[in-house]
């Protein structure tokens, strides 16, 4: 059976690891090799690589490292920050990452979802959403690296959604912004019913605290992997035990 | 020495440095007395099996491929490209072994395509490249396409249906999921391969 992807992020930040708590005040936090040995062994399913200065700074990341984070790690990875073109992509995808992830640049231009999956394949474009409940409606929000720069937009995440799976999206993250870093477990009832939108696979992301939350969201979403950043970095969760635990629970994970 | 086809993937240098950890260097090449001159051959594939095809018919590879006698191992795509046929772009592939490569979830439109993530080998032939590898290991899919189970079938994999998460028909051996991302495992196939 398909097993249940648990997947840290790691927030990447003038090429160091950095933590937010709701994207504000980021902490130092490591070099970034360190972190992806530690979760390789720790027996992480996939890590993702989030330039979080990246989009908002119109710069994008610095490519070195991922070539020595493909030399070392045995396990999948992803790099999200300011692919704005084919030319951005197949450089990150050259230097060994198994997929690209898109947030702000797709919004500004849907249609660089579709020359990318023409290119190298749905399989290779992850879209990360990060969405704002607002008045009751799931909003998409923009440049969320930056809380100076971060604005709503006027999508609903409803319609974007399916438009990027009709734009040829191979996954996506969905970040649920209310939840982000403030620990209350994931926004179940959003992601169930955003789950029901799209049949290309969904990863959770914000709101992660305990190991509870990680049974919940799979037990009550058909979600394919859950994203944790800080819970993982500061050891507050243990990935060898959390899965231990969702096995015991009947859910599948590798373990 | 180990060549692997320049196929035009973007994922080839996770692949090269799959074998970098296992201490061995394998050269990217699209050459024909190369390819023809290796011990072993890895034939990559990110992308369509057409925009694959069509290169590997640009670059005059397919008959090279066709007859070579050495140990070949088709990843992903690369393992597809293996077959009679593929579903993806509807053209005609290298018909070393037999059989079509469909579309996932053409029976079952609620399934999650693509098949992205860790599943299972549910291993029939424990020998070859497959050899010490503990039954129902977890390896790393990530595909849209896949090749129901065969003749040539070394390891079915469920999702959805059975399909063929490994094959070997003689020299040519194929992975449907990623060895170069499969964790220890996958290094383990690759020192397999190697070994043959």
């Amino acid at each position: 059976m398909l097993a249940k992807r648990i997947i840290p992020c790691l927030d990447v930040k003038n090429g160091v690891v950095v933590k937010g708590v709701q994207f504000k005040n980021h902490q130092i936090m490591g070099d970034i090799l360190k972190y992806a040995l530690y979760y390789r062994d720790a027996g992480a399913d996939e890590l993702v690589f989030y330039d979080i200065t990246a989009s908002s700074d119109g710069r994008i990341v610095d490519k070195q490292w991922i070539s020595k984070v493909a030399q070392i790690l045995d396990i999948p990875f992803s790099v999200a920050g300011g692919i704005r073109s084919i030319n951005d992509a197949r450089v990150i995808l050259n230097a060994g990452a198994d997929k690209i992830s898109i947030n702000s640049p797709a919004l500004e231009n849907p249609q660089l979802i579709n020359d990318l999956t023409r290119e190298f394949g749905s399989q290779c474009v992850v879209i990360g959403i990060d969405s704002h409940e607002d008045n009751g409606d799931y909003y998409v929000y923009q440049y969320t690296g930056d809380i100076k720069k971060t604005r709503a937009t006027a999508r609903r995440t409803e319609d974007w959604v399916i438009e990027v799976q009709n734009l040829g999206a191979g996954e996506i993250v969905l970040n649920c912004m209310n939840q982000d870093g403030v620990k209350n477990g994931y926004d179940i009832q959003q992601l169930a019913k955003i789950r029901k939108l799209v049949h290309i696979p969904l990863i959770a992301s914000g709101g992660a605290g305990m190991n509870s939350h990680f049974n919940a969201v799979f037990k009550n979403t058909n979600v394919d992997g859950a994203l944790a950043a800080s819970v993982f970095h500061n050891n507050a969760i243990q990935i060898g035990e959390l899965k231990k635990y969702l096995r015991s629970e009947n859910i599948e994970v590798r373990i | 020495m180990i060549t692997i086809i320049d196929s035009g993937g973007a994922n080839i240098a996770s692949i090269q440095f799959a074998f970098e950890r296992l201490g061995v260097s394998a050269e990217l090449s699209d050459d024909a007395d190369t390819i023809k001159k290796s011990s072993h051959i890895i034939l990559p594939g990110v992308g369509s099996a057409g925009s694959a095809m069509k290169r590997l018919k640009d670059l005059s590879l397919i008959e090279v491929i066709r007859s070579l006698t050495q140990p070949v191992l088709g990843i992903c795509l690369g393992m597809q490209l293996l077959f009679d046929f593929s579903e993806e772009d509807n053209i005609e592939c290298l018909g070393l072994i037999s059989g079509k490569v469909l579309k996932i979830s053409s029976n079952d439109k609620k399934l999650i395509v693509p098949h992205m993530g860790w599943n299972s080998l549910n291993i029939t032939d424990c020998k070859w490249i497959m050899k010490n590898v503990p039954h129902l290991s977890y390896a790393y899919f990530i595909h849209s396409y896949a090749a129901p189970v065969g003749k040539s079938t070394s390891v079915m994999t469920c999702y959805g249906e059975n399909f063929s998460a490994a094959v070997r028909q003689n020299n040519f051996y194929g992975t449907q999921f990623h060895p170069e991302r499969s964790s220890v495992i996958g290094s383990l196939i690759l020192k397999n391969f190697l070994e043959l």
